[in-house]
């Protein structure tokens, strides 16, 4: 089955969206025969794939579409119910690659709600109205505030742990104890107890923020969400920018955008990603960028980006390594970027524009795919695109002349720019570069100085941006090795190498998601006592109670 | 220093509330607030005492002691049935070991949920009944709309005694939340809907009893298998106290359906409301919605809780000593019966373990069709061809399969038009409701009672009908 990600709000299945002024309602009303796939009902706002795939499109264009909404308020329009989580049938009937996908884009949209909060000014605001549960409760904790519905019944709970013998695998416990400090006593008998915690409990322990009556529990968090929105930073009369659907042609061999093309190689098991850069120069001002809107470069070819990383990593998991391309003229590249990047502090718009790639480029980083950058003549790595060059695992770069044709002037080179020393951190805090270069900011400085200028192969070698620069007649053969090597490798120990080498320096609730929390998670899921026959996963659900082998490990 | 309060003397108990500190601070806590509630959501109407069964002890002679009583003075004991030494646990992954004298751990969540949710349905219906004694159409009546509430009461005090002895400080905390919802209320409800709703006449108090007290006896029969002892022993006693409440109910529309078969032969026509009876089809609509909202009460027809309860050992099924197979469940399966968007019915093959609510709710639809055939004999017996019936399982449901779907009372699958245009003819419309209301007049006079019921054959403990069971003000 093939996964899209395009969805609109006229015809989602499980949101309603609405605009009120600067608050937005996004509630969540989940399809029972909604699923993305055949086999399980999505009861109590249990959610799968599909129904996260609708919140990501609500997100972004919360963002993009809806510049004066400062609040955004995640509720149910279920009554009595918020949300039971990830749907436990699902999880239970999916392969373990299917598990690990599902978490990390849940994940990624849990972020990305944190991400507006922190940078766009649109604070989220979960209002539990009901019984909110597992990956429930997660997403109540990836919002800014949480208002529970005081009635004496509906609870808070992440029952993981004692019903199912998995882990909160969207981030539970580490917002718990990093972003809402509940202390970590209470983080235990909390996430052990499958009836959750309710009431002035819940408050005392900083599980919620704060409690509010069932009778005009809607006109208090309408107030809430208001008084939210009188300190946001958001443009009060701003237009805003239509994500128009994407154009794409995806056949068997490949995938085709505007800006972005993917072709696959089943049998080397590889995706060719071509980024080309802009063919015309950057728009004249802001307001003729406004004017461009989804069809401006930058924005168009993030979210082509963003979209094929998704379907690659849905659609194609046996297309391991990704080797990545960059097409056109690197001046060009900056010319757009600065646009967007002198008016970042002014302009909602280039603001979100920059998010949108900072998103699409950690989303690259925890990519469980190889990523190889290749820099060849005609090609534009420079600033915002040379980011994707430093998220690969490793960058090779063509030192002479095009390959098919020995006598051509034209040489690769990189291009450092601003853009590269800070508004596009990893999830680490750092940027690529700093990471690249851990604890070593003399060469970051270094670095710097040799900004806004193509660099040559030899210059980019001696400056460590490049793993290795062959030369055109070592090329082919050098680049060929490389991929068959790759392939050749234990699919499962690249993945966590990669992850490994990726995210050095200091942990962050966003590492530790992905690292410390998806990595147990994923541990747990294929260990007997979760996904043998008589696991906890696989018995639930059966009435039958999990056997577990007791030796701690 | 405080006077130390006798609570063998309050609280008539085999609990050994007098050697138990613990239970004691907890009661103490408790009981005021307890009694502040009874007195803000129990009855409204002011007595001087009613003729009430109060259980001092659980044996033959001790269960059934009648005296007038000062209703707030009620001595709410609490009752667990005999101890069994050698009881083992009858089902599940345990069975054949000896049942729990302490709540296991691992089922401390599980088992105060069960707790709660039964403890939160008891005093839910006195709130509901609150303002019935205004409008009671005999003393009789009277009396056994207080009785009931008091039993309730003591429903309460039995689970909370299961969460005070056995569930520490959050045990305590829910048994004080017990007393925080309440019925209908817009800030805290009850937990399960249909004790959310008003009991608004005495038809309704009637069917409440028949068909929704019927409900909480068969919830108190799979609790009386648990494996935890104090619960199955507290819910054995319940029950005897449950089957009074069926016996108001039955009797109570056996009277309705008398007064009512009386006045159509007498006058030769089904429509007695101008004669101050209650007209057969409107019996039949209230039936037909209080049947309904009570298998909502059963939950999904399948249900995951109810099976990981079942092989815990926390909940079995209706008489489980007497069924005939392992015990566990763990293999075969059981039909069910599903509505379609194309308005047919299909089945689908269940594991039997995922559908015990199912199972329960059947043996609680056979035991209904007794009362529907008992109702039917007064009609036959009366020369009327009119005959009440139950609806289809589907019709008027909230809660699993078939909620989301139009079922008509026959069993059809109907779009939402055709359900509109006769949801008239099958559920009380606001006329019939206002009607009923219109003829629920108190009668407190001795041996007098109202022109739309019949006075009940025996008296309460062998007491004339025209026994002043309640003393007014």
């Amino acid at each position: 089955m093939e996964v899209s990600f395009d969805r609109h709000p006229d015809s989602y299945r499980h949101w309603k969206l609405r605009v009120d002024g600067p608050v937005a309602w996004l509630e969540m009303d989940v399809d029972e025969q909604g699923g993305l796939v055949p086999g399980y009902e999505l009861k109590l706002n249990s959610y799968d794939l599909g129904v996260d795939i609708e919140l990501h499109d609500a997100t972004q264009r919360l963002r993009f579409e809806h510049p004066g909404v400062r609040t955004v308020v995640l509720t149910s329009a279920k009554p009595g119910v918020f949300c039971a989580g990830a749907n436990i049938r699902m999880l239970a009937a999916s392969s373990h690659p299917w598990k690990v996908n599902f978490c990390k884009f849940t994940n990624e949209t849990r972020n990305g709600m944190e991400d507006a909060t922190e940078h766009s000014g649109q604070a989220y605001l979960a209002a539990v109205n009901g019984t909110c549960a597992g990956g429930g409760y997660e997403l109540a904790l990836a919002c800014d505030r949480i208002v529970l519905v005081d009635d004496g019944s509906s609870t808070v709970a992440l029952p993981e742990v004692p019903l199912l013998g998995v882990l909160p695998g969207t981030g539970g416990l580490t917002r718990l104890v990093d972003k809402r400090r509940v202390r970590k006593d209470r983080a235990d008998v909390f996430a052990t107890r499958s009836d959750g915690v309710k009431g002035k409990t819940a408050v005392e322990w900083r599980l919620v923020d704060e409690l509010a009556p069932r009778r005009g529990f809607t006109e208090a968090v309408a107030a809430r969400a208001a008084e939210l929105a009188e300190s946001g930073t958001r443009p009060r009369d701003a237009v805003g920018v239509e994500l128009t659907p994407l154009r794409r042609k995806a056949t068997a061999d490949g995938i085709e955008y505007t800006h972005v093309t993917a072709a696959f190689d089943r049998s080397a098991g590889t995706v060719a990603i071509t980024v080309r850069g802009p063919r015309e120069g950057a728009p004249s001002s802001v307001a003729a960028l406004h004017e461009q809107g989804a069809s401006g470069w930058l924005l168009a070819s993030a979210r082509e980006l963003d979209d094929l990383i998704l379907r690659l990593r849905t659609n194609e998991t046996e297309l391991g390594t990704w080797l990545i391309r960059t097409d056109g003229d690197p001046e060009l590249v900056l010319a757009h970027e600065r646009v967007v990047l002198e008016n970042a502090a002014t302009d909602w718009l280039c603001n979100e524009v920059l998010h949108l790639w900072k998103r699409t480029l950690k989303r690259l980083d925890v990519t469980s795919r190889s990523l190889v950058a290749l820099v060849e003549p005609g090609g534009c790595f420079a600033g915002v695109l040379l980011e994707l060059a430093l998220a690969a695992d490793r960058q090779y770069m063509l030192d002479g002349p095009p390959v098919d044709d020995e006598d051509s002037p034209e040489r690769a080179s990189v291009t450092l720019s601003r853009a590269n020393f800070g508004p596009f951190p990893m999830g680490n805090g750092l940027t690529r570069l700093r990471s690249r270069f851990y604890r070593d900011e003399d060469h970051v400085d270094r670095l710097a100085r040799e900004s806004d200028r193509p660099l040559s192969a030899a210059e980019a070698d001696g400056l460590g941006l490049v793993t290795e620069a062959p030369d055109d007649l070592d090329w082919d053969d050098e680049i060929r090795l490389v991929v068959e090597g790759r392939a050749a490798l234990s699919p499962d120990s690249l993945t966590g190498m990669e992850a490994n080498h990726r995210f050095v320096g200091p942990e962050t609730v966003e590492t530790k998601i992905f690292g410390r929390l998806a990595a147990w998670q994923n541990w747990i899921f294929t260990r007997p006592n979760a996904s043998g026959p008589d696991g906890a996963l696989r018995r639930y659900g059966t009435g039958r109670k999990a056997v577990f082998d007791r030796n701690r490990v | 220093m405080p006077e130390k309060i006798d609570y063998d003397d309050k609280i008539p108990n085999n609990v050994n509330l007098s050697g138990d500190r613990r239970l004691q601070r907890a009661l103490e806590g408790w009981q005021p607030k307890f009694l502040d509630w009874w007195g803000e959501m129990g009855p409204t109407l002011r007595t001087n005492g009613v003729y009430l069964r109060t259980a001092v002890a659980v044996g033959r002679d001790g269960w059934a002691h009648f005296d007038h009583v000062n209703v707030p003075d009620y001595r709410w004991g609490i009752f667990l049935a005999e101890r069994d030494a050698d009881r083992r646990i009858g089902f599940g992954e345990h069975a054949g070991e000896p049942v729990w004298q302490q709540v296991p751990g691992e089922y401390r969540a599980d088992l105060q949920r069960l707790i709660v949710i039964q403890g939160d349905t008891e005093p839910a219906s006195v709130e509901q009944q609150k303002l019935l004694g205004l409008t009671a159409p005999s003393l009789y009546d009277l009396r056994n709309l207080f009785q009931v509430n008091v039993e309730e009461g003591r429903h309460l005090w039995a689970m909370v005694y299961l969460l005070h002895a056995y569930f520490g400080k959050e045990g305590r905390d829910e048994a004080e939340g017990l007393l925080l919802r309440n019925s209908g209320s817009p800030d805290a409800p009850r937990i399960l809907g249909a004790f959310n709703e008003e009991t608004a006449d005495w038809l309704a108090f009637y069917m409440f009893t028949y068909f929704t007290d019927r409900d909480g006896k068969y919830q108190l029969g799979t609790l009386k298998e648990s494996a935890f002892d104090p619960l199955s022993r507290t819910c054995e006693f319940m029950l005897k106290e449950e089957a009074h409440h069926m016996f108001v109910g039955t009797t109570g529309v056996d009277r309705v359906v008398t007064r009512s078969a009386q006045l159509v032969r007498e006058n030769d026509t089904l429509e007695i409301g101008a004669c101050g009876g209650i007209p057969l089809d409107v019996i039949q609509k209230y039936i037909n919605f209080h049947f309904t909202v009570s298998l909502d009460l059963f939950g999904g027809e399948t249900s995951t809780n109810a099976a990981n309860y079942y092989t815990a050992g926390l909940k079995g099924r209706w008489q489980e000593g007497r069924r005939k197979d392992d015990h566990r469940l763990t293999e075969g399966g059981t039909v069910l019966e599903k509505p379609t968007a194309d308005g047919t019915w299909t089945t689908d093959e269940v594991q039997t373990l995922l559908a015990l609510n199912l199972d329960l709710r059947g043996e609680y639809i056979a035991d209904c069709r007794t009362g529907v055939k008992r109702w039917n004999r007064i009609l036959e017996e009366n020369g009327i061809g009119f005959r009440f019936s139950l609806p289809h399982p589907g019709f008027n449901r909230a809660v699993g399969l078939n909620a989301g779907f139009r079922v008509t009372p026959d069993g059809t699958i109907v779009d939402e038009a055709t359900w509109a245009a006769n949801r008239r003819k099958w559920l009380p419309t606001t006329e019939d409701l206002a009607f009923v209301r219109s003829l629920m007049h108190p009668v407190y006079e001795r041996g007098r009672i109202a022109s739309w019921v019949a006075p009940p054959v025996n008296g309460v403990n062998d007491k004339p009908f025209d026994y002043e069971y309640v003393y007014l003000p």
